[in-house]
């Protein structure tokens, strides 16, 4: 009710539709539709595991070290699974207004968090006691489904280095619009004043690492929203498997000859 | 200082009583625990006891310039502290995850819900708009701070004034409460956090949990709601596994939850009681009593911020004080003479058992009289005074 009517507003004032009759987007896209996905995995020969993710244009980057011996105080190594320490940051030039801090404020911590959260319950930490796996991701340009992209290009550079994972972990958003639940929402939808919500799945037993959302939503609507997430993420799962594919095909070829 | 960790009995003993649909202070599984909030005596002022968690919150406002992306537009800056006071785990460093996790959930709970309206706090715009600082202060760390937090922030800023400002031209005019009335700020809607707590993969859940059954906790799920049915913001941490049909009975229970909330007698019904309290704090800044933070220390009843000084009798004090210590003197000749001087002749040891000795056989007990004299005397020094004899803190 709310929503429709910042729509409305927002439709008066800018010219914008968020979804326009005929049921297409801004950017052309059908409301379940995904962005273009591109990945490569191995893009660094120093560390451990590496991937570069594209969704749309939100560009990112990231990089595993580990699992090696926990770096700093021994008493955050734990004497029956690995730490999982996880860096967040956006570079200054990601945003259309320059960063001040790329990483140290809060919400950078608090993505860090989440980051870390959401691979301690999806990698099998307890194979490596006392010991450390570091993730750190950059985000080269940032368009939305920031903390998606992120969990994408973690599971990759995971998958690259070896660390034995549960599942794919995948995450997308999804926004509501008169009705309609858009999946993977771009920067100005996103902030649009709709609502986001961002779910990190495991495709194959449907499990949810993390379920995040922000802004006003009628409690009717969840059920739809967390729908339309669900799938969005499990399309991006086959994705992420044909990229794991493909890049294993390259490297088996290039070690052949 | 670190915490003392968790034994092992302990955890296993929680999360058996879990499995068994027990809590440690005989809740049920969706119950919330007792639940006050007490204003303060300045404006802006809250304490919220969620059963022995206790949160301070205080707002303040200022005149600041504006964000350039934002020229219309006021600021909302919400600061969330956890000092060793409130628990030894707490630590003065600043970047615990705990204290990151609170202070965004906050943001997010308020901020981003527009709970407030922010263009009325734009005074001249691009140059002048009020920003709002909410600082929570945790004082005591029994478990759920979340909610504690949210519900504090909330109830702080439905009980702040603003002053009132007068825009001439160019030239601002800030008037002090005595001049012109403060006023309130525009609130659209009154979201509240609940936290569920997640055991042993998620198979059991727990609101409200307190502080032993966090620490034995796998996740936590926090869902902000309203009064009309609008989630705020839902938030997962701890990286347990949901499956999606365990957060739909959730927010089921979320929808009761705030109902309850709103119309139950032993909870808290937020707009009757902030109409209140906030008159209430009104009348007495008028009536020329004292406020400020020692006042507004609850001692259990708002009642109680305001005494009316209690008359004493004057009239007759020599009298009856000369009376009181003419009985005293009597009282110390009330042994007979006969044993005086058995007592001043024979000072030596009388055996009474073996190993038991006993010198002199004492005086009369007068522990009676003696009693009532000292009562008397401490009422008349303090003639005119306000303390009461309560416990200030429980």
């Amino acid at each position: 009710m709310a929503i429709t009517e910042l729509s409305a507003l927002l439709k008066g004032m800018a010219g914008l539709e968020l979804l326009s009759e005929q049921g297409y987007r801004l950017d052309g896209r059908k409301a379940g539709e995904l962005r273009k996905l591109q990945a490569r995995m191995s893009v660094f020969a120093q560390a451990d595991g590496s991937a570069y993710l594209e969704q749309g244009n939100t560009k990112v980057l990231a990089v595993v070290y580990g699992p090696h011996e926990t770096r700093g105080s021994r008493a955050k190594s734990l004497h029956d699974r690995a730490v999982i320490n996880c860096q967040f940051s956006m570079a200054t030039f990601s945003t259309a207004e320059r960063k001040r801090r790329p990483h140290g404020d809060r919400k950078s911590s608090e993505m860090s968090l989440h980051l870390k959260q959401t691979f301690e319950a999806a990698v099998l930490t307890q194979l490596y006691p006392r010991s450390q796996i570091d993730i750190y991701v950059k985000i080269l340009q940032a368009d939305g489904s920031n903390y998606s992209a992120c969990v994408n290009a973690a599971t990759l550079a995971l998958v690259d280095a070896g660390i034995p994972l549960r599942d794919y972990v995948c995450a997308c958003t999804a926004g509501f619009v008169e009705d309609t639940a858009l999946a993977d929402l771009c920067h100005v939808e996103e902030s649009g004043g709709g609502t986001a919500l961002a779910l990190a799945l495991l495709p194959c037993s449907g499990n949810i690492a993390l379920v995040q959302m922000d802004s006003r939503l009628h409690q009717d609507h969840l059920d739809k929203l967390m729908e339309a997430a669900a799938k969005a993420c499990q399309d991006l799962s086959k994705v992420l498997d044909g990229v794991v594919r493909r890049h294993l095909e390259e490297v088996s070829d290039l070690t052949k000859h | 200082m670190r915490d003392t960790p968790l034994s092992n009995c302990e955890r296993l003993f929680l999360l058996q009583a879990i499995q068994e649909k027990k809590r440690l202070d005989g809740r049920q599984t969706y119950d919330y625990r007792n639940i006050k909030i007490l204003f303060g005596t300045d404006y802006g002022c809250c304490i919220v006891e969620l059963g022995k968690t206790r949160v301070l919150c205080q707002v303040s406002c200022e005149l600041v310039p504006p964000k350039d992306s934002r020229p219309t537009e006021g600021i909302l800056y919400f600061n969330l502290e956890l000092s060793p006071m409130a628990s030894p785990a707490f630590e003065s460093n600043r970047q615990s995850e705990l204290l990151v996790m609170l202070n965004r959930q906050l943001e997010r709970c308020l901020r981003n819900s527009k709970c407030i309206d922010t263009e009325s706090l734009c005074v001249i715009s691009g140059e002048k708009v009020w920003q709002i600082r909410v600082d929570v202060h945790v004082l005591n760390h029994d478990g759920n701070l979340m909610d504690a937090a949210s519900i504090a922030a909330i109830s702080a800023l439905s009980h702040f004034r603003r002053p009132d400002v007068a825009i001439q031209g160019r030239e601002v005019t800030v008037f002090s409460p005595e001049e012109r009335d403060p006023i309130p700020l525009s609130i659209y809607h009154m979201p509240i956090c609940v936290s569920f707590a997640f055991f042993l993969q998620g198979s059991y859940l727990l609101v409200d949990p307190c502080e032993r059954e966090e620490r034995v906790k796998d996740g936590l799920l926090v869902i902000a709601m309203n009064k009309h049915r609008e989630i705020c913001s839902i938030q997962s941490s701890g990286g347990i596994m949901l499956l999606k049909d365990q957060v739909k009975p959730v927010e089921m229970l979320l929808l009761v939850e705030g109902e309850h909330e709103n119309h139950s007698s032993e909870r808290i019904k937020p707009f009757p009681v902030l109409l209140c309290f906030s008159s209430f704090v009104l009348m007495q800044r008028k009536e020329g009593g004292k406020f400020g933070f020692a006042e507004s220390l609850p001692i259990e009843r708002i009642t109680a911020l305001k005494r009316d000084e209690a008359p004493v009798e004057m009239a007759d004090v020599k009298d009856t004080a000369e009376e009181i210590i003419n009985r005293t003197e009597s009282s110390t000749e009330v042994y007979p003479p006969g044993l005086k001087t058995r007592e001043r002749s024979a000072a030596s040891p009388v055996l009474v058992a073996t190993g038991t000795a006993q010198v002199g056989e004492g005086i009369v007990n007068s522990w009676g009289l003696e009693e009532d004299e000292d009562d008397e005397v401490i009422i008349e020094d303090k003639g005119g005074g306000t303390y009461n004899h309560n416990c200030i803190c429980k």
